[in-house]
């Protein structure tokens, strides 16, 4: 599904350049749970707007259910967000202006689908995170779990092949956290792929697999099964 | 992109409410423009009209010529003498002159010195009896209200008849009285009344040819014993030919035939309505440019305002826009968003400036018609549909170019950039 080799990426700002991404290798395959783990500046969100086409990257080879993602246009790059793939942020990021059925169905709004039919979808959505009765809401009137299951839903309606998370749960408190996670894993059961960017570890353990970033390059990947391991190495070092 | 679909609207409208009074504002610049531009053109089109309407519908080419004293000897003549035109200048400017269209001979009675010179029964009036061919009202027409004009018959048969003017009617006639075919005496010869005019004119100029009189030309040299004097010529150039030419011309024929020196300026006067007309179509062509400058000036100063509010309006959202194309909104249709925000802004004050400009002139027209203080220099202020559909269409074109720029600026972010953007 998705397919890094040799990623780099870095900022140019002025004279200084800032070498974020040192060549990246990763392969996703369809229907996996990662999680990409790192300290602050490791590089882990950049990892994740280069997946989400929100970024583009210096050297190397990306591609999106088997389609090299370079160079692209803006509009091209537009359909691929709209059709495969949903993002969902730490701050949400909901118009703040428009109810929770019309978050929703923003998505469609841009794939040309009519008012009536979208905002029908839209409840479909909702009603699957339990916030039917708060389709008339507008965002600030919601909790920040609510919120969040907002923007999933609207991650989810234009049917995406990935979901990009960007520290999903930073904003959320613990128990909320692994509700989140709960219903993270329930949608991927339906084989959506999943990105979660996080810096906890409890959030990361509930993933299939952990990638560690450190310094622009994988430091290493675990999958859950060797969790116990790979905590007894945390504990060592 | 879908014109109609509520989201649109949705966001235009809430981008607008969020600062009602920078909206305000911003709009108000527009509307101002407009407003201006709709108030100085319909008062540009008042002056003219004022202007035009003085001359009624007299012929633009047209010149008028009459004689004066000579001021230079010659073939024995000495300076000082007076002459008049005769009949037999008439067909000799006819017969010579190819690019003469109209000629109108015309000789005036009494009237205008104050003597009751007209009588009907027990009703007098002091009035002017001017007498005319045909081709006048060609050169210089008035409205029939009832019956006819002189006509060629009356010339030829030189028959007693009169065409009077409005006020000669309400003067002789009362109101319920029907005139044609009644009979009125002018200095002692009746007259049968077969047509009553009116002045096609306006304020002083409608006055005095609204108490005139006219008989046959023929008819008034020979009853008031005129013999075959001319008292001076109307005449009409052809299509294409300068009014001045014939002028030119006919002025050397007159001198020629009545022993004047050709080089006498002041023994035969005239006049050119076409070198005056052509004065005023400039002067008017200048005043109009000279308004669409200005005008489109301030609007453009509003326009650039309200550009202005769509660059800091797109600064405003450029996490919201950072959202919609993180979730598929193609750059177009982005754009297509702004553009559409700073059309309607643009559009709606500047009707809202187009109504009122038009309300003002309006109601302006109304109290100079009710006050009868439209003067020969201002009347009828208006402006015509066409330029109002123009300054509209004015109105979108800027709107458009004012939300370029911002809309260009909102879809150069990177979308990583404007989500950061906090």
């Amino acid at each position: 599904m998705i397919s890094l080799k040799g990623i780099h990426k870095s900022y140019v700002n002025g004279k200084n350049r800032l070498h974020v991404l040192k060549g990246i290798d990763l392969e996703v395959e369809s229907g996996e749970f990662i999680s990409i783990m790192g300290s602050s500046g490791s590089g882990k969100s950049t990892l994740l707007n280069i997946v989400g086409i929100l970024d583009n990257y210096d050297e190397g080879e990306f591609r999106l259910g088997g389609e090299v993602i370079r160079n692209m246009s803006e509009r091209k790059a537009a359909w691929y967000r709209n059709h495969m793939i949903g993002f969902v942020f730490q701050s949400f990021n909901l118009i703040s202006y428009k109810n929770a059925m019309e978050n929703v169905a923003m998505p469609l709004y841009y794939q040309k689908v009519g008012r009536r039919k979208r905002n029908l979808r839209a409840m479909e959505y909702l009603d699957m995170m339990g916030l039917r009765e708060w389709a008339h809401h507008l965002p600030n009137e919601l909790s920040g779990g609510q919120k969040q299951r907002l923007a999933i839903a609207r991650s989810l309606i234009s049917n995406p092949k990935v979901i990009l998370a960007d520290e999903p749960t930073g904003a959320l408190d613990s128990k909320t956290s692994l509700e989140m996670m709960d219903l993270f894993k329930n949608i991927n059961n339906t084989g959506i792929t999943i990105l979660i960017v996080t810096h906890e570890r409890d959030i990361a353990a509930e993933t299939q697999r952990i990638i560690r970033l450190r310094d622009g390059v994988i430091d290493s990947i675990v999958k859950n099964g060797e969790r116990k391991k790979w905590l007894s190495e945390q504990v060592m070092a | 992109m879908r014109f109609f679909d509520l989201d649109k609207w949705q966001e235009i409208y809430n981008a607008l409410k969020k600062n009602k009074l920078r909206t305000f504002f911003t709009a108000f610049g527009v509307f101002w423009g407009l407003f201006m531009l709709i108030i100085m053109l319909g008062a540009g089109q008042g002056l003219n009209n004022g202007v035009n309407q003085d001359m009624g519908d007299m012929a633009t080419n047209s010149v008028f010529m009459w004689t004066r004293r000579t001021t230079i000897p010659y073939k024995g003549f000495p300076r000082g003498r007076f002459f008049r035109f005769n009949n037999s200048d008439t067909q000799a400017l006819k017969d010579n002159i190819p690019e003469l269209e109209y000629i109108a001979p015309r000789l005036q009675g009494w009237g205008g010195d104050g003597n009751n010179n007209v009588v009907r029964n027990e009703r007098t009036g002091a009035f002017t009896i001017q007498g005319d061919c045909p081709e006048y009202f060609l050169i210089d027409p008035v409205r029939v209200l009832k019956g006819r004009m002189i006509n060629q018959l009356d010339i030829q048969e030189k028959r007693k008849i009169a065409v009077i003017g409005v006020k000669v009617f309400n003067d002789l006639f009362t109101p319920d009285e029907e005139p044609i075919n009644q009979y009125i005496r002018i200095q002692g010869v009746y007259f049968k009344v077969v047509g009553m005019f009116e002045s096609k004119k306006n304020s002083q100029q409608a006055e005095h040819e609204n108490q005139q009189i006219f008989i046959p030309f023929t008819t008034l040299q020979q009853v008031y014993n005129y013999g075959d004097m001319v008292g001076w010529y109307s005449m009409t150039a052809r299509e294409n030919v300068p009014a001045s030419q014939v002028e030119e011309k006919a002025k050397k024929l007159l001198k020629a035939r009545h022993s004047v020196h050709p080089d006498d300026e002041r023994a035969v006067g005239s006049f050119n309505v076409e070198n005056e007309f052509r004065k005023m179509v400039n002067l008017f062509t200048g005043i109009r440019w000279l308004i669409w400058i200005v005008g489109t000036g301030t609007l453009l100063a509003g326009v650039i305002g309200v550009g202005n509010i769509m660059l800091i309006v797109v600064r405003e959202r450029t996490k919201e826009i950072g959202i919609q194309r993180a979730i598929g909104a193609t750059p177009a249709s982005i754009i297509g968003q702004i553009i559409i925000e700073s059309v309607l802004l643009t559009t709606i004050a500047g009707y809202f400036g187009l109504v009122l400009g038009v309300g003002l002139l309006e109601g302006l027209n109304y109290l100079l018609t009710q006050t009868g203080a439209d003067s020969s220099m201002f009347t009828n202020p208006e402006i015509d549909f066409k330029m109002a559909v123009r300054a509209l269409l004015i109105l979108v074109v800027a709107g458009t170019l004012a939300g370029m720029i911002p809309a260009r600026r909102a879809v150069s972010i990177k979308p990583i950039d404007a989500l950061r953007d906090e």
